[in-house]
């Protein structure tokens, strides 16, 4: 039994030592979607491959989620040991903007046209104790 | 064609109401509206209702009157009330009836909502992960809207400023306490830059509206107000909405904008022609792109808006007089018609405290909800 999995299919490419998101491209208008699509919610064509969306972009626009969410949200945290999560909209080098939870929760440490790097963190643990893991973005290392 | 007037005006107070069902808010209000307009159940010819939370609005015959009548439930998000206005306003203009009642009420249980991925078309990651909640959305359209167009944080605060002053002076209001700038400027943040005081809360309350032909409106009142317009709209590919785990590259205009061009093209008016509005506000970044999304201000204009008092009751351009969203709540299936609800006592100068100083002949109406749909309404005297 593996001790980690993807929360849900088809995100990103993970294991991998650069992971990426994976999302989808219309082959008859080009449109990009995050997750992928059968069907293009751009021109309703049903023609669209999978296709890798790269593991950094910018950041477009950004929140703070400072309490716990209830339901849906599916969680190992209590009220207690809940730490804010940063929320934004990331624009990747297509184009795509993908909303992601943002490592960075403090609104000094995010601002618009921040760089910004993928990340897959666990999220909580199923029943069998396997780590299940998704995807955020983080402050690109100024190099 | 034959015009639509609105002849009967009812509500129950917003808010909480712990001793009546939704459905019985709704039937309060119902009955308001018809005694309002000097007539009963059995003179209706049709009922458009709607309710989120608050069960089948058709079940509302138990109560009213086993009639007969065509009675359609309608269910379309925070725009249900604006589609029912247009489901009756097609059924008067269209010849099919002559009369008939709209109503919407709902009974939310207390705190956010809390919506489910794939009632939305959307597998249960994202709403596990902690992406799926609509003050996130809020929050971050308005904190890119400022950065584009130059909203100070002043601005978010004002709105809420003026919401429940107004509110205040409101009896069907929820929050009735005015709050000083101090107090909502210091509000614990929910998520930045929106504070709590910035946003509105699910409710309870219920809503009703009686119309008719117009050339027979006269004969259940002496102020019968004109429904010009009535449109809804959905997004288009690349407009900003809540619930997308992706946006388009480039940015359309909201489904606000395309309802709104639509209702005035269909008035024959235009946005300079309104002198008194009601825009959704289920926070006060809303109200302020909203400002703009309708034709009424250009991009960024809400800066000098707010400052000077525009929007005000005594303003050129009063806004949400009863205190929006953010004063009354949101019973969801209610409030896009405690919206008309308002804007006809405004056009009938019976708003009381807070009737606008402006002698108003155009007041508007605008719903916009999740996953991207608007709801525009033109009423005229």
């Amino acid at each position: 039994m593996a001790d980690q999995l993807p929360l849900h299919p088809g995100l990103f490419s993970w294991p991998s030592k650069r992971p990426e998101l994976l999302g989808s491209r219309c082959l008859e208008c080009g449109e990009h979607a995050f997750p992928s699509q059968d069907s293009c919610r751009a021109c309703g064509s049903e023609q669209t491959e999978i296709v890798g969306l790269g593991h950094s972009g910018t950041l477009w626009t950004w929140t703070v989620q400072s309490f716990m969410p209830k339901s849906p949200y599916l969680t190992d945290e209590t009220p207690e040991t809940f730490r804010p999560y940063g929320v934004g909209y990331v624009e990747l080098p297509c184009g795509l903007k993908v909303e992601s939870r943002l490592r960075e929760n403090s609104p000094d440490s995010l601002a618009i046209g921040l760089d910004m790097e993928l990340e897959i963190i666990p999220v909580r643990c199923n029943d069998e104790g396997t780590q299940l893991m998704t995807f955020q973005f983080c402050a690109a290392e100024v190099s | 064609m034959t015009e639509v007037a609105i002849v009967g005006l009812g509500i129950h107070p917003f808010g909480r109401s712990p001793e009546l069902t939704g459905l019985e808010q709704g039937a309060v209000a119902a009955r308001a509206a018809l005694a309002d307009a000097g007539t009963d159940f059995k003179a209706m010819q049709f009922a458009f209702g709607g309710s989120q939370d608050g069960g089948n609005a058709d079940s509302l015959v138990n109560l009213l009157g086993l009639t007969g009548l065509q009675f359609t439930n309608i269910w379309n998000g925070c725009a249900t009330g604006g589609s029912s206005l247009n489901a009756a306003y097609s059924a008067i203009r269209s010849g099919q009836y002559d009369m008939g009642l709209v109503v919407g009420f709902d009974k939310h249980a207390r705190g956010a909502f809390n919506p489910q991925p794939r009632d939305w078309g959307l597998d249960d990651w994202y709403g596990e992960t902690g992406l799926m909640l609509t003050t996130q959305y809020f929050a971050m359209k308005i904190q890119r809207y400022m950065h584009d167009h130059g909203i100070s944080r002043d601005t978010l605060v004002r709105v809420a400023e003026k919401a429940f002053r107004n509110g205040s002076i409101t009896p069907t209001a929820w929050r009735q306490t005015a709050l000083s700038w101090e107090e909502i400027e210091h509000a614990p943040m929910v998520s930045e830059p929106l504070n709590k005081y910035m946003f509105c809360s699910p409710a309870e309350g219920g809503c009703a509206l009686v119309l008719c032909r117009a050339d027979m409106a006269q004969q259940f009142t002496s102020r019968p107000v004109l429904l010009k317009s009535a449109v809804v709209r959905s997004r288009h590919y690349g407009s900003f909405e809540v619930f997308s785990p992706s946006q388009a590259p480039t940015v359309a205009p909201s489904p606000t904008v395309t309802a709104s061009q639509a209702a005035f093209e269909f008035a024959g008016i235009g946005p300079e022609d309104v002198d008194v509005a009601q825009l959704q506000d289920t926070e006060v970044g809303a109200e302020i792109m909203h400002m703009a999304e309708n034709g009424f201000c250009a991009h960024g204009d809400q800066e000098h808006w707010l400052r000077e008092g525009v929007t005000e009751i005594n303003g050129r351009l009063p806004v949400n007089t009863d205190g929006g969203c953010l004063a009354n709540g949101e019973p969801v299936g209610a409030s896009g018609l405690r919206q008309v609800y308002e804007i006809c006592h405004q056009l009938r100068g019976s708003a009381g405290a807070r009737q606008v100083p402006n002698n108003p002949k155009v007041g508007y109406t605008h719903v916009y909800g999740a996953p991207g749909i608007s709801g525009v309404n033109i009423l005229a005297v």
